[in-house]
């Protein structure tokens, strides 16, 4: 029953037509039923392809250092965590690790997965791999950290001298592949794929 | 006369399944075991409606109203200056940067921090009470804050990876130390929950009750599923 689909936020029933640009929304509540996006695996691929690659200097360099009175202090993603972890708040060390770093591995190495998989019919595909890449999306949040930066940054620059280390500029970029890689994944069309192999 | 109210799956006697939006025929020889049947596609558990949507909701909720109340009263971190002790609380940290005239971060942790779960706890718990009225108001407008609460409770992280990175960063022995206190903790537990709550209310549930209000705004019949009501 292909050509139906039921809006997942009313119920409502709607006949799936072909669409050649934009986004097809429920008739009653406005939902995004589906979307076209052209050439939608190739370009998630090569946006998660390079994800993997920043996600190295992003998690092993420092993002920050800070200096008072001639002496520095250098953090990365993992010093926080450990700092967490050693302060005696193990359960929020593990919430910051899953969502910075964990779920969000996670997503880049399990899309690469699929996409290569859908690619090159030897490998097996694993649909729930994608199913729980898609139930996970609301728990990986770099981009929320990144702000998180930023804002301290400000706090501290009245008390002390904060210099952006390198991670800092991997880490943005790392952002906005992510973003990217996921708005451009059509979930109909992988579906449809999955369908097909 | 043909009626205009919109067909749902359910009324079709479909199952959708929540992941990949699979249709699967609920009646006569196709009728599904609802007790344990998987999509065979994603492999996601099939429901007509999320399962027991509005108790877990409902009781999500109270874990977050009570955990609430220490996670504000109680201190977040603690700054040691030069021997000089600060607690913050959430409010504090926000007061902090408005009198020191830093508007811009002030204005987003203000806004993830206070405003965001508050108005998520308000929003969700108000939808809880309407469904369970059987209310038929507005439901487009509910379907708006559903999704408001959805895509940002989130955002209340902002104050835990603040202090994450507070507390590496301002590391300097006996000159400044920045340490976490168990605030964070119970502010943290409210995000999480919260989103949880959100996650397991079921935003079809405000249509099924919506009566002669379910119908669409300018309704364009073609694109409809043909299937006349009984
Ligand atoms: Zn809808
Ligand atoms: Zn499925």
């Amino acid at each position: 029953m292909s050509h139906i689909i039921a809006c997942h936020e009313c119920d409502m029933l709607h006949k799936v037509k072909h669409i050649e640009r934009g986004a097809a929304r429920c008739l009653r509540c406005s939902a995004v039923l589906y979307e076209s996006k052209k050439n939608s695996i190739n370009r998630a691929s090569a946006l998660t392809l390079t994800a993997l690659i920043l996600f190295i200097p992003a998690n092993l360099f420092p993002f920050l250092s800070l200096t008072i009175e001639g002496q520095e202090n250098r953090t990365t993603l993992l010093t926080g965590i450990k700092a967490l972890y050693l302060q005696g708040m193990p359960e929020l060390a593990f919430l910051v690790f899953l969502t910075v770093i964990a779920v969000p591995l996670f997503q880049i190495t399990g899309l690469l997965y699929i996409f290569t998989a859908l690619r090159f019919k030897v490998l097996p595909s694993f649909p729930v791999l994608f199913r729980y890449i898609l139930c996970t999306r609301t728990w990986g949040m770099m981009e929320i950290f990144f702000l998180g930066i930023l804002v301290s940054v400000v706090k501290l620059a009245g008390m002390a001298k904060i210099i952006p280390g390198p991670a800092l500029y991997s880490f943005f970029l790392l952002i906005f592949a992510v973003t990217a890689a996921f708005a451009s994944i059509d979930d109909r069309s992988v579906w449809e794929r999955f369908d097909l192999k | 006369m043909k009626s205009l109210l919109p067909i749902t799956a359910s009324d079709a006697s479909m199952v959708s399944c929540h992941s990949c939006s699979l249709l699967f025929l609920n009646k006569g020889i196709h009728r599904l075991n609802m007790a344990n049947m998987k999509c065979h596609r994603c492999g996601a558990i099939l429901h007509e409606r999320k399962q027991n949507s509005l108790n877990r909701t409902v009781a999500l909720l109270v874990a977050a109203f009570i955990f609430y109340i220490p996670a504000n009263v109680l201190p977040v971190m603690t700054v040691t200056s030069f021997g000089r002790e600060q607690a913050d609380t959430i409010m504090s940290g926000v007061i902090h940067l408005v009198v020191t005239g830093m508007w811009p971060p002030a204005i987003v942790v203000f806004i993830a921090s206070i405003i965001v779960p508050v108005m998520k706890l308000l929003i969700l718990t108000f939808l809880v009470i309407s469904v369970k009225k059987k209310s038929n108001w507005r439901p487009l407008e509910r379907t708006y804050l559903y999704r408001m609460t959805e895509i940002s409770g989130r955002w209340s992280m902002i104050d835990i990876f603040v202090i994450t990175i507070l507390i590496a960063l301002v590391d300097m022995g006996s000159m400044a130390t920045v340490e976490a206190e168990s605030g964070a903790l119970f502010f943290a537990a409210v995000v999480i929950i919260t989103m949880f709550a959100a996650m397991s209310f079921d935003p079809r549930l405000i249509w099924d009750g919506a009566g002669k209000n379910a119908e669409p705004r300018g309704i364009i019949e073609e694109n409809l599923y043909p299937l006349e009501k009984e």
